[in-house]
């Protein structure tokens, strides 16, 4: 579905990701972990198209580096960003309803879906986004990218700083979202709910992958997770 | 007295609403891409003389579509192909861009039309007076003006807040790169606002033409007070704008009105000024004569008081 193959990424003059190699395959949920600052964020902008890389990014067996983001985005790859980056002053069913790519045009998931799967979402759909709590925001963010109806989405710390009832919710939408078939890569910086959900990992250090396998092969490699993810 | 309000408020909303039809284009196309657009006066006078060769061949309804469409795809061009190849140099590239733009403009009008005023008239249909109050007459060719205005207005808020390209317009000055990578084409919503900002400002070329005149000097005039309109206003604000625009447009319709100086003031309270005091120039000053410098006045104050502006948010 995803293949990653060498990827180089700067801002400005600085090297940030160093031939980053990985895929995702139908169907799959993979995690892309690794500390702060080590460019998981950059991998998945580069992507979507909003940096420019170099190496090559093959979706559906299909080149994509070079596309611009939006047509990105109309091949079926979806990005939730980081930081509940939601539309503020743009009310809970207009976030909404910027995900659709044409007005109208609805795949996988309806707008009463996500009002069924998040009732506080329904309850506050005539509020702005801004005024949502931490938690709510970040149930929109990904509800918003799932209404462009992505073959695969790339998620960036979802869980970050959210209460652990949150993090289970969080859990529960990427188990639906797997269900009805859309591929996800997970990126994380704890392994809490990665390892329990994916079927295989990438960890990454300082701009490159240092290590791929399953779940069970992170939790037995004491030396990498040492080294690389826990503090 | 009262028919001084009168009048003055009605010309002043005339007048402010013609404000407003420049700002808010200029407003949205600074939010969206954070550059001025000095250019955008020039397109209003682009506006206007297109449009009185277009009365001269076809008439002037015919040019009330057409001038506007025309200078829309000149702004349209100016952005896709001039604007977005410059602002990888950054906002002082693009300002000098701009600058650059709005000179070659008012010099190509200047060679095609002369430098001369043209003699851009209302129709015939429109030059009547519509109404007449003590003794004075109000043209219909204003209170058509102003029915257009209004119109804008009326469409640019249900376009920006009811439709789907709206709050595509909304989130993209804030998130430009968020709303591309939910699949929206950013570029092409930046040109299509450039386009539409353009073509408000020819239209309001179009219909000042015949009331303020079409002539070499009208962007310099026009452009400076919107200039000072969108910073009272506060950057980036189209409230903002709004507000500043009516504010704007009544302050000097009002000043021009009234047409009284600090001697008559003085003398009103019982104090006579002597004839040969160092001061007498000041004195006999009317307001009518401060009423250009005004809105200067208001700019300035507002800079020292409030520099984000009425409404806006941002440090200017
Ligand atoms: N917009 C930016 N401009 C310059 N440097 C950046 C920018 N965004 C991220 N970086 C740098 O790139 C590196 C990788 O960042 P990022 O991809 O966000 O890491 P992660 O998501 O793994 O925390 C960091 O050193 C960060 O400081
Ligand atoms: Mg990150």
């Amino acid at each position: 579905m995803l293949e990653v193959r060498d990827l180089h990424a700067y801002y400005g003059k600085s090297h940030i990701l160093h031939g980053v190699s990985f895929d995702v395959r139908d169907g799959e949920i993979v995690s892309l972990l690794g500390r702060n600052g080590v460019g998981r964020s950059t991998t998945c902008k580069a992507i979507m198209g909003d940096v420019t890389p170099s190496g090559s990014v093959r979706f559906k067996g299909e080149e994509i580096v070079g596309l611009r983001p939006h047509q990105i985005a109309h091949r079926g790859l979806g990005y939730v960003p980081e930081n509940r980056d939601i539309f503020p002053t743009l009310t809970v069913r207009q976030n909404l309803l910027m995900g659709q790519k044409q007005a109208r045009r609805e795949g996988r998931w309806k707008m009463d879906d996500m009002f069924e799967m998040f009732s506080n979402l329904r309850e506050r759909a005539d509020t702005p986004g801004g005024v949502l709590s931490g938690g709510e925001q970040q149930m929109l963010t990904m509800c918003r990218t799932l209404m462009g109806d992505p073959d695969l989405v790339m998620i960036d710390e979802p869980t970050e700083g959210l209460a652990p009832k949150l993090v289970e919710q969080v859990a529960e939408l990427l188990a639906t979202i797997a269900r009805r078939g859309v591929s996800i890569l997970l990126v994380e910086q704890k392994l809490t709910i990665a390892l329990k959900i994916s079927q295989r990992v990438f960890v990454m250090g300082h701009g490159q992958v240092v290590f791929e396998g399953t779940p069970d092969a992170l939790r037995a490699n004491e030396q990498i997770r040492r080294e690389w993810l826990e503090v | 007295m009262l028919e001084l309000i009168v009048f003055s408020l009605l010309n002043g909303l005339v007048y402010g609403l013609l404000l407003f039809m420049l700002s808010s284009g200029l407003t949205l196309i600074f939010s969206m891409m954070g550059v001025l657009n000095f250019a955008h006066a020039s397109l209003y006078m682009l506006g206007a003389y297109l449009a009185y060769t277009i009365s001269l061949k076809i008439g002037f309804w015919p040019g009330l579509i057409i001038a506007p469409l025309l200078v829309g795809v000149v702004g349209a061009l100016i952005e896709r192909y001039g604007l977005r190849n410059v602002h990888r140099y950054g906002h002082v590239a693009e300002l000098i861009f701009t600058f650059g733009v709005a000179f070659l403009i008012e010099e190509s009008v200047q060679l095609v039309w002369g430098r001369q005023n043209v003699d851009y008239r209302e129709p015939e249909i429109l030059s009547f007076p519509l109404f007449t109050l003590w003794g004075t007459d109000f043209p219909a060719y204003k209170a058509f003006m102003l029915a257009i205005s209004v119109a804008i207005f009326i469409a640019l808020l249900l376009v920006l807040t009811r439709s789907r390209v709206g709050l595509i317009i909304q989130a993209a000055i804030t998130h430009p790169n968020q709303v591309a990578m939910l699949g929206h084409n950013v570029p092409l919503v930046f040109t299509g606002v450039f386009g539409v900002g353009s073509a408000l400002a020819g239209l309001a070329g179009v219909i000042a033409g015949p009331a303020l005149g079409t002539f070499p000097g009208m962007a310099a005039v026009l452009g400076s007070i919107v200039f000072v309109v969108i910073v009272v206003g506060g950057l980036g604000s189209l409230a903002g704008a709004f507000v500043a625009s009516l504010l704007i447009g009544m302050l000097q319709t009002f000043a021009v009105a009234v047409d009284y100086s600090l001697e008559d003031l003085f003398a009103a309270v019982g104090i006579t000024t002597s004839k040969t005091s160092a001061l007498i120039d000041l004195y006999t000053v009317t307001v009518a004569q401060i009423g250009p410098i005004l809105p200067y006045l208001l700019l300035v104050l507002i800079l020292i008081f409030r520099p984000t502006g009425l409404l806006g948010k941002r440090e200017v």
